[in-house]
């Protein structure tokens, strides 16, 4: 026995395996991984977006200060973009969570064929988003499109969702909550299965309605859930990009009206060549979605009941 | 109030697990359903709540005919066996629930949830969260919310189950006391029938789904109608032999290895029985006719034991520590009246 420890003690302490550094040797291939595709980029876009006038190739600048910050927050079209992806995320987040809360609840149901209805809402996630987004232009259509078709029966008027760049907005929107909802809904529908049904029966015995027992029990139980997909959901949203292509054939908005920050990060670098902004930009993005986690944990720090 | 139920019925898919009950709660008093698991005690509870259905019968809440009416409107307080206290509400929320849903305005509903916190001695924990509190404190709790809306029947689904041996006698004399207090009709459910005969004014004991037998806890253990039940109530259990009545009345084992003479005889013959001896029904004394050994003696807590042998077949009695026999005597005995019951082998009913 005593043995046995001496022997031990001897081998940790030769060369370079069995010392501390050792689980380092077993790491390195991934943290070489990290290093060269997420910290060396990340930190090489900070240095970036100090240079103005930085060029890929030479690498050269002219001058390394605020320069590119100045000149993105006196442009209208990033200041267009902050709009846009604020108010994207203002509408999609909230809406989205709160239908998908509605349809988890209604999916959780114990009715006969519900596992069709289960199938038929994550659907969307193992579709591809081009595919629905081509769906969604063709449905927002203002002459064939189902959406005006339906709006008409109730008597409104045409509404030219992807040509008139005031509703541009608006039609994104919408099929950003449409989008969003799929991924929502699983989550929120694990966290309801995860409620113990012990709770529904003891609030029914109390006399609890429905929708006494959605709010008072389904609701707080679930807040920790709708907390995380709130932030997962704002984060997602606020690199909202994909869904501009199929919708605007690949334009930000018919009058390049619809920026958001990914769109505008693309444009001035892949468009426009202008790194530094794009850079810069890039680093107002990566603020946004650093505060918004932090006041979200705060947040769901203090919602945590047990 | 009282209830009274009614070839009252619940099956499942694959097994009866309430056959046929009819029987009554009395008013104010404190029944407890007991029987081994499985046997249908939290079905009959969740019917009486009106959780589950009735596949047939009627369960009646004095002259009303409850047997359809939504839980809701039954007035019926419900302890679940592991509580189910909101994990994100205070104690003093939890308590306050059942009056927030009758739309009690809050100064009367916290001062009446105060009270109630009062009666079962959690005063002090009113602002905790349930997961800051012990078992026994959590069920306190659970039945300060089933009492606060003046429930006329208060059901107990083996409240105690989860507790440690010292809390749950601490815990079942503070329900007994709660329940003597406010007086309201009380059922409650458990598998322990030490638990049962220690609280209960009466004992309603079930096998498979079946009503066996409905008494005063000492008239069950005095007088039981079914060998089921002798060998369900008493610790150590009782004594069951096997065998015939000989002619002459008394019992003969089944081996004919030894006999013994009945004090009471049955007027029966032939017939295959079951003797059941409770281990406190025999007394030794010279002259008498049944011959046992000693095979073994033993003390549990302050108690004297000894396991004897007649003919063939083993006992456990208590022997008064005055007779100092000791292991491979043989000693005599005689069957006390009390304790000492007969039953038909076949249908396990008393003769
Ligand atoms: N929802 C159900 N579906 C089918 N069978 C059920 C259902 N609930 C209970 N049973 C069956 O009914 C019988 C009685 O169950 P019940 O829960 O009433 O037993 P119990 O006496 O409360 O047991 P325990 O002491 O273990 O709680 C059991 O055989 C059980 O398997
Ligand atoms: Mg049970």
């Amino acid at each position: 026995m005593a043995e046995a420890v001496l022997k031990s003690k001897k081998r940790s302490s030769s060369g370079i395996f069995n010392t501390k550094w050792e689980p380092l040797i077993y790491l390195a291939p991934f943290l070489i991984g990290v290093i060269i595709f997420t910290l060396y980029p990340f930190f090489n876009i900070i240095l970036i977006s100090f240079k103005e006038g930085y060029r890929q190739m030479t690498g050269a600048f002219q001058s390394f200060g605020f320069d590119n910050y100045v000149h993105i927050f006196t442009d209208p079209y990033f200041i267009n973009a902050l709009k846009n992806t604020a108010m994207y995320v203002g509408f999609v987040v909230p809406i989205s969570t709160a239908l998908s809360l509605f349809f988890a609840n209604l999916l959780n149901q114990k009715i006969k064929g519900i596992g069709i209805f289960q199938t038929a809402f994550f659907l969307p996630m193992v579709t591809s988003v081009t595919a629905i987004g081509l769906v969604w232009k063709l449905m927002f259509n203002d002459r064939i499109g189902v959406i005006n078709a339906m709006l008409g029966l109730f008597g409104v008027e045409r509404i030219e969702w992807l040509l008139d760049p005031a509703m541009n907005i608006w039609a994104l929107i919408i099929y950003g909550i449409w989008n969003m909802m799929p991924f929502t809904i699983i989550i929120l529908l694990s966290g309801l299965q995860n409620i113990d049904p012990l709770y529904y029966t003891a609030a029914k015995v109390d006399g609890a309605s429905s929708r006494k027992q959605f709010f008072r029990i389904t609701v707080p139980l679930l807040a920790p859930t709708i907390g995380l997909t709130c932030i997962i959901n704002m984060i997602s949203a606020s690199k909202v990009f994909g869904e501009l292509f199929p919708l605007f054939s690949g334009r930000p908005g018919t009058a390049y009206n619809l920026f958001t920050m990914v769109y505008y990060i693309y444009y001035e670098f892949n468009v426009a060549r202008h790194l530094g902004y794009a850079a810069a930009a890039s680093i107002i993005l990566f603020i946004i979605v650093f505060v918004f986690t932090m006041i979200q944990l705060y947040v769901q720090r203090r919602w945590r009941y047990y | 109030m009282q209830i009274k139920i009614d070839h009252l019925t619940k099956k499942f898919p694959d097994t009866t697990a309430v056959d046929d009950f009819t029987m009554e709660f009395e008013s104010g008093k404190l029944t407890a359903l007991l029987g081994p698991s499985g046997c249908g005690k939290s079905t009959m509870l969740n019917m009486l709540a009106g959780i589950l259905p009735a596949t047939d019968g009627h369960i009646y809440f004095d002259d009303d005919d409850v047997t359809d009416m939504p839980p809701q409107k039954r007035g019926v307080g419900l302890v679940f066996q592991n509580y189910a206290l909101y994990p994100h509400m205070t104690v003093l929320e939890n308590i306050c629930f059942p009056l927030e849903i009758q739309k009690v305005n809050k100064a009367e509903r916290i001062e009446k949830a105060k009270e109630m916190a009062k009666l079962v001695h959690v005063d002090q924990y009113l602002d905790r969260k349930p997961k800051e509190l012990s078992g026994g404190q959590q069920q306190r709790v659970a039945i300060a919310r089933a009492l606060i809306k003046t429930p006329r029947l208060l059901l107990l689904d083996e409240p105690l189950s989860n507790l440690d041996a010292r809390l749950r006698i601490e815990m079942r004399e503070e329900i007994r006391r709660i329940q003597q207090e406010t007086k309201v009709t009380t059922i409650f459910v458990t598998h322990d029938q030490e638990e049962a005969m220690s609280i209960s004014d009466s004992i309603v004991l079930m096998k498979d789904g079946i009503l066996m037998q409905v008494d005063k806890p000492q008239a069950l253990y005095d007088d039981p109608n079914h060998t089921f039940v002798a060998s369900f109530l008493g610790n150590p259990p009782i004594n069951n032999l096997e065998g015939i009545i000989n002619d002459a009345g008394d019992f003969e084992l089944k081996d004919h290895s030894a006999t013994i003479k009945l004090n009471e005889k049955k007027g029966i013959k032939g017939e295959e029985v079951i003797l059941g001896i409770r281990p406190e029904a025999i007394t030794i004394g010279p002259d008498f006719n049944t011959k046992a050994e000693i095979l073994e003696r033993y003390t549990m807590g302050k108690e004297e034991l000894a396991n004897i042998k007649i003919g063939s077949a083993e006992l456990r009695v208590y022997i008064s520590v005055d007779h100092d026999c000791k292991k491979g005597d043989v000693i005599d005995l005689v069957l006390r009246n009390k304790g000492v019951f007969l039953f038909d082998k076949a249908s396990g009913k008393r003769l």
